[in-house]
């Protein structure tokens, strides 16, 4: 008896299984199109994209997003946020899984030939962020310091490959990591664009105990990437970011998410004007 | 197509993984080793431990300890073994422990497997003899256990090879973490995933046969 | 106990285990004692760090959806995997060449190949060939990833058990006439299951913590990944991961614990021949590879083997 129970459970978990996964095959369509847009961002990142603890989103590519959302006749209410982590970025836009995305996400030439980007919208500079009492002027005084970035980041090749091959490099899985290590004594400095240093410095727990280097260590263009070909979307996304820079609402946007914390942002960047 | 290739020491990152898995290998063997003689000690202390031990590392995702190596061990605890002014090999270092500390329990439970397949007349004769639990564990019991467990071992350390992959989250320059940077740069995910995966096939497989082999010839016949 | 590898103790051996416990103790606690302090030193152990894992929000909002995710994944990828790990198996086993070849190609390719890889890939091929709504493609790559894994790994678990049975099961099944599809499905098969039910669970264990890695690269929102934006939102890095890895060692203890109530009651039942191997004994087949396991390859040992398991095994005792 026992064992005819046993195959007749697994018989029903199989069956189980086939429905599982036969449910999932008449899904609809996805996002794009329609009432609501969706928008990929970073859930991780104060300052930038940041999901909150009451299950809202906050930081500069948000305020953009949302901006540009509006303009394209878009509610706040009707707006989904899908969380777009780099390496995922350009597939997502492929497969159509987010209408467009403003994820500290740099222009470069490699990510052109897979998407088109519309922007940029804000230019950043990787940059330093030290303890607030400690000073370093230029890229060379790095040699021989120990600094903390994320592994694979555009941030910590730069370090390895040009302007400090002889520091020490600690790299984690996010930027929250490197912050512990930054306050303790175990790192000298964080690296990665001044935006996003920007926006770790003004949170609660770090205020006044961090401070950005200014060194401008390379340009980073962030433009708000769209699937390749939608020029239509594109251009409406440009004339969106003309509107908000026009309106100052740009510059409340930089305001309110960068904060007091040394950063000096540049002025708004003209569309199509890249700075290598 | 694969132009984007130059540039990239593919085969340097992969040489790289292959050190950390054959060094953690070592390090597992010896802490597997070292608990699975805990673990059947007279010692109720020590087995208790080792019982602890082994059911707490062995519930943790691996990317936990790892990440625990770096930001725990060396940020707070000031770990550097030996290598606190020279980074790469800090974190490699430490990439090492973590993952022979991880991939000990495992072997520290094969090699238990191993101990009870040892007829129990080896270890009643042996203890007849007025051998210690050192002498009986060490001299008789052990040399059998692990050439039975050949198998079991050499599944643990084709899992090794590809838990390695985990190190590039506290920055080891080894095959993941050099997948991850060309994913960064190139935009070209699923061409660059494909490329890492055949190195993984071209390391394991051939691990699993030959050490299938060597544990066929070497197994104890009774 | 592993009471064979050592004489009961005398009053000698008894006072030097108790000196060996003492020095032992002393040692954790100063260890743990060391710990501390310098974690507190370290500003890890003050309020603050920990205070949003004692109010609602941060579970609400990042850790109870993670950890129900994490369970999703896990629990799919389990109900498809073990019948279908089941049928690889015993297709590998088959009389017939063209049924066995392809089975072991599948299991021994599935198992070369990172688990992360796998998911990155059939995260691309729904998105090519399926119309699964964007929101849960990451959910089925996972769960797809997992499976073809964890599948060719329980297929090994299942061929090394029902090698393990006796001779006899077969012969006599046949004997009174049976087909070989029954005497698979209702004699080998539950027999296989039942004595491979711990190697069977670790691995399920496995699966448990393999859906840590669907979080970096796809977007899925799991228990680890869950803990990254809570991180970002509290300054909270090391609290968190600690908390975290808790969840997990509490989630896998429910696991085990359930196994070994499971096996006690088959053990206890004596349906089955009573060859339920030791929890520990097959622990080892929960890692991927030639798995013609220990007793596999010669029934002749498992005799031999049985009776030491049953003996030298601390959570099994018999």
């Amino acid at each position: 008896m026992k064992l005819r129970k046993v195959t007749a459970a697994s018989a029903t978990a199989f069956v189980l299984a086939l429905t599982a996964t036969a449910c999932g095959g008449g899904g609809s369509d996805s996002g794009s199109g329609g009432d609501k847009i969706t928008i990929g961002i970073k859930f991780d990142q104060p300052g930038l994209g940041l999901k909150t603890p009451d299950g809202s989103y906050t930081g500069f590519d948000v305020d953009v997003a949302k901006y540009v959302a509006k303009e394209l006749g878009y509610d706040e209410a009707d707006i989904e946020w899908r969380e777009t982590p780099s390496a995922d970025r350009e597939n997502a836009l492929e497969r159509g899984d987010v209408d467009f995305i403003a994820a500290t996400y740099s222009i470069t030439d490699e990510r052109k030939e897979k998407v088109d980007f519309a922007g940029p919208y804000l230019l950043a500079h990787q940059d330093l962020l030290v303890r607030a009492d400690e000073n370093v002027t230029k890229g060379e005084d790095l040699n021989g310091k120990k600094l903390c970035s994320v592994a694979g980041s555009t941030s910590a090749q730069n370090v390895k490959d040009d302007f400090a091959p002889k520091a020490n490099l600690q790299e984690t899985g996010t930027y929250s990591e490197c912050l512990d290590g930054l306050a303790s004594g175990a790192v000298d400095a964080l690296t990665t664009d001044d935006s996003i240093l920007a926006g770790y410095a003004a949170q609660e727990q770090y205020k006044g105990k961090f401070k950005l280097a200014g060194l401008e260590l390379s340009n980073e263009n962030y433009g708000i990437g769209v699937k390749k070909g939608e020029t239509e979307l594109l251009d409406d996304i440009n004339a969106a970011l003309e509107k908000m820079v026009s309106e100052k609402a740009w510059d409340k946007a930089v305001e309110d998410n960068f904060g007091p914390a040394n950063y000096e942002n540049e002025p708004a960047p003209k569309i199509g004007d890249i700075v290598q | 197509m694969f132009d984007f290739l130059e540039g990239y020491d593919v085969l340097g990152a992969f040489w790289t993984t292959v050190q950390l898995t054959l060094l953690s290998a070592v390090g597992s063997l010896v802490l597997g080793t070292l608990l699975a003689a805990m673990r059947v000690s007279p010692v109720p202390l020590m087995r208790g431990f080792g019982a602890a031990y082994v059911n707490i590392v062995r519930n943790i995702p691996l990317t936990v300890i790892i990440v625990f190596t770096s930001l725990g061990l060396s940020n707070i605890f000031g770990v550097a073994l030996g290598a606190a002014d020279d980074f790469d090999t800090k974190f490699f270092r430490l990439a090492v422990l973590g993952l022979s500390a991880y991939t000990a329990t495992f072997v520290c439970e094969a090699l238990r497997s191993g101990i009870n397949t040892v007829p129990v007349g080896q270890a009643e004769a042996a203890r007849a003899l007025g051998l210690s639990f050192t002498q009986v564990l060490t001299l008789i019991v052990l040399p059998q256990a692990f050439r039975t467990v050949i198998g079991p071992l050499t599944n643990v350390l084709i899992a090794l090879t590809k838990n390695t992959t985990v190190a590039a989250a506290i920055g080891v320059a080894e095959a993941a973490l050099l997948m991850k940077e060309m994913i960064e740069n190139e935009a070209q995910l699923l061409l660059i995933a494909t490329i890492f995966a055949l190195g993984f096939v071209v390391l394991t497989l051939p691990t699993g046969l030959l050490l299938g082999w060597l544990g066929k010839r070497l197994a104890v016949k009774r | 106990m592993s009471s064979v590898l050592y004489d009961t103790p005398g009053p000698r051996a008894k006072r030097r285990n108790l000196i060996l416990s003492v020095v032992f103790a002393v040692v954790l606690v100063l260890a743990l004692w060391w710990t501390w302090q310098t974690m507190s030193d370290a500003g890890q152990t003050e309020g603050a760090k920990w205070t949003p894992f004692v109010e609602g929000a941060a579970w609400t909002t990042y850790l109870l959806p993670g950890l129900g995710n994490t369970l999703k994944a896990a629990a799919l990828a389990m109900i498809i995997a073990l019948p279908l790990g089941a049928a690889l198996g015993i297709a590998r086993m088959s009389d017939h060449k063209w049924v066995r070849v392809p089975a072991a190609v599948i299991v021994e390719f599935f198992r070369a190949i990172p688990v992360l890889l796998l998911m990155v890939f059939a995260n691309q091929f729904y998105s090519d060939y399926t119309g699964i709504e964007s929101d849960s493609r990451p959910l089925y790559a996972v769960v797809t990833g997992l499976v073809l894994y964890n599948a060719s790994v329980l297929a090994e678990i299942v061929r090394a058990g029902i090698l393990s049975l006796p001779k006899g099961q077969t012969e006599a099944a046949q004997a009174i006439g049976m087909r070989k599809t029954q005497v698979m499905t209702s004699i080998l098969l539950p027999q296989a299951v039942t004595a491979m039910l711990p190697a069977i669970v670790s691995q399920l264990v496995v699966i448990v913590k393999d859906t840590a890695l669907g979080g970096a690269m796809l977007n899925f929102t799991e228990l680890l990944n869950a803990r990254k934006t809570l991180a970002a939102n509290y300054a909270n890095v090391i609290p968190s991961f600690i908390v975290v890895a808790v969840i997990y060692i509490v989630l896998n203890f429910i696991l085990t614990s359930l196994a070994s109530w499971l096996e006690s009651r088959l053990r206890r039942s004596k349906k089955s021949t009573g060859a339920v191997l030791g929890a520990e004994e097959v622990a080892d087949l929960n890692a991927p590879g030639e798995v013609v396991g220990v007793h596999g390859a010669d029934p002749g040992a498992r005799a031999g083997g049985g009776t030491a398991a049953a003996q030298g095994d601390g959570r099994t005792p018999h």
